[in-house]
């Protein structure tokens, strides 16, 4: 098996390449406005070291911020036609109506709420409006609407009537990319439409990202199928991804941890991206990263799906340091620590500068940072010690010490001893974590539904079919699945010991 | 007879300081509140009215969503279905309600009165019958008034409206009401059985929307300025700080309907070393530190995130969430031996006598 991955990040543009388990390559390139050029001088910089010479590649997986980017900076999003069925219920809430109005102004195309929808227990809420949805259809064509959100009420459990919905629009408007809200999960009917239509604002982006992707590796010479990895460390084939370009969006935070837990061979740890200048810490679990139950936030607008769950905090290489009061961070040089940190002739005194006066870093030049001494450069580690072990606690779902997987390039502000922590762990290529995430991602399948009036062990039977029924479907290889997530939730109200499953299952990529 | 204008700005606090006073269960004020913005942006505006401005032959209509948490998120709570159950109510009796109240000030139906109201034009009397959030019909003022437990009318989004006449108790108004709602697809809106004026000015839990939104603009204010949320709370609630610490254990199970568990929380700052538990039916029930009951129902019983002062939910509190508890004083009504035969430690199965932690 030989994979090369890319993190197309802010900056730079890193490839490694993966080789029957182990890194043979690694480069970084500086990251272009036209994304292509990134990733063609990233695959050339991998060529000229020579470990691609004669070898057939199985794949290229990219992980990319370009999407969440997107709707971050409100640039090149398309409008969307939202079209949800569930009326009369839900109709003073109407989509978009939590949206911060910069954002809906561009991506709100018009919205259309028809009858139909289910009832949490699989009934029919109202029969389907097919007449009210071709009325909608053709007033969509009519106002030049390309881009479709379809959501309805319940959809995870019966995603029937999106779908019946998806093929009459399709009808009324050939060419549409049509979004319906049950491919993006959850319960929660307002922040599932908000991801159905954050997607379907991203509809002409991904095309053209994608496109990109393919032609830059199309003129790198290298013959082998392109794959999109996800917020949940997994990839799906560049079709899919496509259609569905939100499920990439936390694939960099994703793909370090996904990295971190390959380069170190451990599966159940939590994992600490130190950047420039913030610290994520995630925990992964079988391998994976742990998933947020609880709603999201992306460009300001609140989503539920599938997305690491990941403390920020403002702590990072290029921190700025005051010592009277001790502060670290959240303020921060960032890419200009060259520049403006004290070791590198500037004014700003950073973490790094600690780092170097303290002899943990080779940077710059000592003699700039001598007038820091010892207990001054303690103080500092040990505050920065603290908010460390904080986010570290905060983030574990148990008591008892872990092991800390340390990554990036501002790791030398994690302790060797860290309370709660067993062993800090610090790894090979850690700096290029994100790539060899990307590198080794798997195709996964999900399962999150309400069942009542059956045993929890046949319920989350069921779910584990159905799921590994939507993991080959998205490209796995039924043989190679296994489960990686299985959770149970009672449900207070409701009848008949209702219970909701939700269920991960991943398997590697099928041969083609 | 005064009354106070509300503003979208008030109703934002209300949100905050009804999920304060919702003691962990009574639903997240969200979606409420997003209707609320959209009313108010439409033109809507409400107003709230002391009990003591109400005449003792007025009617006033008590306002509440009934149902499963999880189904609101998908039918989503609307004013329209609200304002019919009020409308269902009045032809039922053959009265015009004078004003509407809350059935329960804590979660969300802290904030429907209002949703109805605007649509009613009718003021919202600042009273509730809780004065926090209960799990049941009949942990409620006028319940332990033993004011009369009928009738209820219960209200679907798609136009079925349905009337429980007539109930030997308040129990069975919970037994009764709770059948049709499930029909409905758990969830109704529902107007609680009226009441005179002489009842509210008698059996009301009084003030409680003022505090709420006291409570909300204190969090609000102490986010703004980034002062101690908690500090601010207690600087307008004559409440005690309890305990400070994180969460280490959560174990939750769904027995009759109800979301029952305990949280486990290891001691920070002051508390470092020391314990604290706290067992929940849908809200907080008794908080045992190391191993003895510290507070109980029906004082309110605070769960807040520490550095948002924000309220943490039974359904959602998780691993290692710092928080800080705090306890409010119950109100009044609930003390009396019959008052706690309604809400105390007994009626959700602890043998407890209570001991209020503000008693001296």
């Amino acid at each position: 098996m030989r994979r090369i991955g890319i993190d197309v990040g802010g900056t730079n543009t890193d490839a490694v390449l993966i080789e029957d388990g182990k890194v043979t390559g690694a480069v970084k390139a500086p990251t272009s406005e036209d994304v292509t050029t990134g990733i063609l001088d990233s695959l050339k910089a991998l060529a000229a070291t020579g470990v691609l010479k004669g070898k057939r590649i199985d794949g290229v997986m990219i992980g990319t911020t370009h999407f969440i980017n997107a709707v971050v900076q409100r640039r090149h999003l398309t409008k969307v036609g939202a079209l949800r069925l569930g009326m009369p219920a839900s109709a003073s809430l109407p989509p978009f109506c939590d949206w911060p109005e910069d954002l809906a102004e561009i991506v709100r195309g018009g919205v259309w709420m028809v009858e139909g929808g289910h009832e949490f227990d699989g009934r029919p809420f109202m029969p389907l409006d097919e007449a009210a949805i071709t009325a909608a259809a053709r007033e969509m064509k009519a106002k030049g609407l390309r881009s479709v959100a379809i959501s309805a009420i319940f959809s995870p459990l019966d995603p029937s009537h999106e779908k019946r919905a998806a093929e009459i629009v399709a009808g009324e408007v050939p060419g549409a990319s049509i979004t319906c809200s049950s491919d993006l999960g959850r319960i929660g009917l307002l922040e599932r439409e908000n991801a159905g239509l954050l997607n379907a604002g991203l509809a002409d982006l991904a095309r053209d990202t994608i496109a990109a992707f393919e032609q830059a590796i199309r003129d790198s010479g290298i013959a082998a199928p392109l794959y999109i990895t996800q917020n949940d460390g997994t990839v799906v084939e560049a079709t899919q991804a496509r259609r569905l370009p939100v499920y990439s969006f936390a694939s960099g935070a994703t793909n370090s941890m996904r990295g971190g837990a390959y380069l170190s061979g451990l599966l159940d740890a939590m994992v600490i991206d130190v950047g420039g200048t913030t610290t994520d810490v995630g925990q992964l679990r079988h391998g994976f990263p742990r998933e947020a139950n609880s709603v999201v936030k992306v460009g300001g607008v609140r989503t539920l799906f599938r997305m690491p769950d990941l403390m920020s905090i403002g702590l990072g290489g290029g921190s700025h340091v005051s010592l009277d009061p001790l502060k670290v961070g959240p303020l921060s040089v960032g890419y200009r620590l060259l520049r403006e940190g004290i070791a590198f002739g500037g004014k700003q005194l950073t973490t790094t500068d600690i780092a170097v006066a303290a002899g943990r870093l080779a940077l710059g030049d000592r003699a700039k940072v001598t007038h820091l001494d010892a207990a001054t450069c303690a103080r500092v580690f040990g505050e920065a010690q603290r908010m460390v072990e904080e986010t570290v606690d905060r983030m574990k779902t148990e008591a008892g010490d872990v092991p800390l997987i340390a990554v990036g390039g501002g790791a030398f502000l994690v302790p060797d001893k860290l309370e709660g922590v067993s062993e800090v762990i610090r790894v090979t290529h850690g700096d290029c974590a994100n790539a060899v995430g990307a590198a080794i991602a798997q195709v996964s399948g999900e399962c999150d539904q309400i069942f009542r009036d059956m045993a929890r062990v046949d319920a989350i039977a069921r779910a584990n079919e159905l799921a590994a029924d939507r993991a080959v479907s998205a490209g796995a290889d039924r043989a190679t699945l296994s489960t990686i997530e299985t959770e149970d939730m009672p449900l207070a109200y409701l009848p008949g010991n209702a219970l909701r499953v939700r269920v991960r299952v991943v398997g590697d990529v099928a041969a083609t | 007879m005064s009354l106070r204008d509300i503003t979208l700005d008030d109703i934002e606090s209300l949100a905050v300081g009804a999920w304060v006073l919702g003691t962990g269960g009574g639903g997240n004020p969200y979606l409420p509140l997003l209707n609320m913005r959209a009313l108010y942006r439409e033109g809507y505006r409400c107003q709230l009215m002391s009990s003591e401005d109400l005449d003792d032959d007025d009617w006033v209509g008590t306002v509440a969503n009934m149902g499963a948490p999880l189904v609101g998120q998908e039918r989503l709570t609307d004013s329209l279905t609200l304002a019919r159950a009020v409308t269902a109510m009045e032809k039922h009796i053959g009265q015009r309600f004078r004003a509407l109240m809350s059935m329960e000030i804590g979660g969300a139906n802290g904030v429907r009165p209002f949703m109805a109201a605007a649509h009613h034009k009718l003021p919202v009397v600042d009273s509730d019958t809780m004065g926090r959030a209960y799990p049941e019909a009949q942990m409620t003022s006028v319940a332990v008034g033993g004011l009369t437990p009928y009738p209820l009318t219960a209200v679907d989004v798609r136009g079925f409206e349905s009337i429980v006449h007539k109930v030997p108790t308040w129990k069975w108004t919970e037994r009764v009401g709770r059948k049709i709602c499930v029909e409905y697809g758990s969830v109704a809106a529902t107007c609680q059985p009226p009441r005179t004026g002489a009842e509210v000015k008698r059996w009301g839990i009084h003030g409680t929307t003022t505090k709420a939104i006291a409570i909300g603009a204190a969090v609000r204010e102490a986010q703004r300025t980034h002062d101690d949320p908690i500090a601010a709370i207690l600087k307008v609630e004559p409440g005690k700080l309890l305990y400070k610490g994180k969460v280490i254990d959560v174990a939750r199970r769904t027995t009759e309907g109800f979301l029952r568990g305990v949280v486990r929380f290891d001691g920070l700052d002051d508390w470092r070393g020391s314990a604290m538990t706290i067992n929940f039916q849908n809200e907080w029930i008794v908080a045992w530190h190391d191993d003895k009951p510290v507070a109980m129902t029906p004082d309110l019983i605070c769960v807040l995130d520490s550095v948002s002062g924000e309220a943490v939910g039974s359904e959602t509190i998780r691993y290692g969430q710092r928080v800080t508890v705090i306890a409010l004083p119950p109100p009044a009504v609930f003390l009396s031996e019959r008052g706690l035969q309604h809400v105390g430690p007994r009626a959700f199965g602890y043998d407890l006598d209570f001991r209020s932690v503000f008693s001296p």
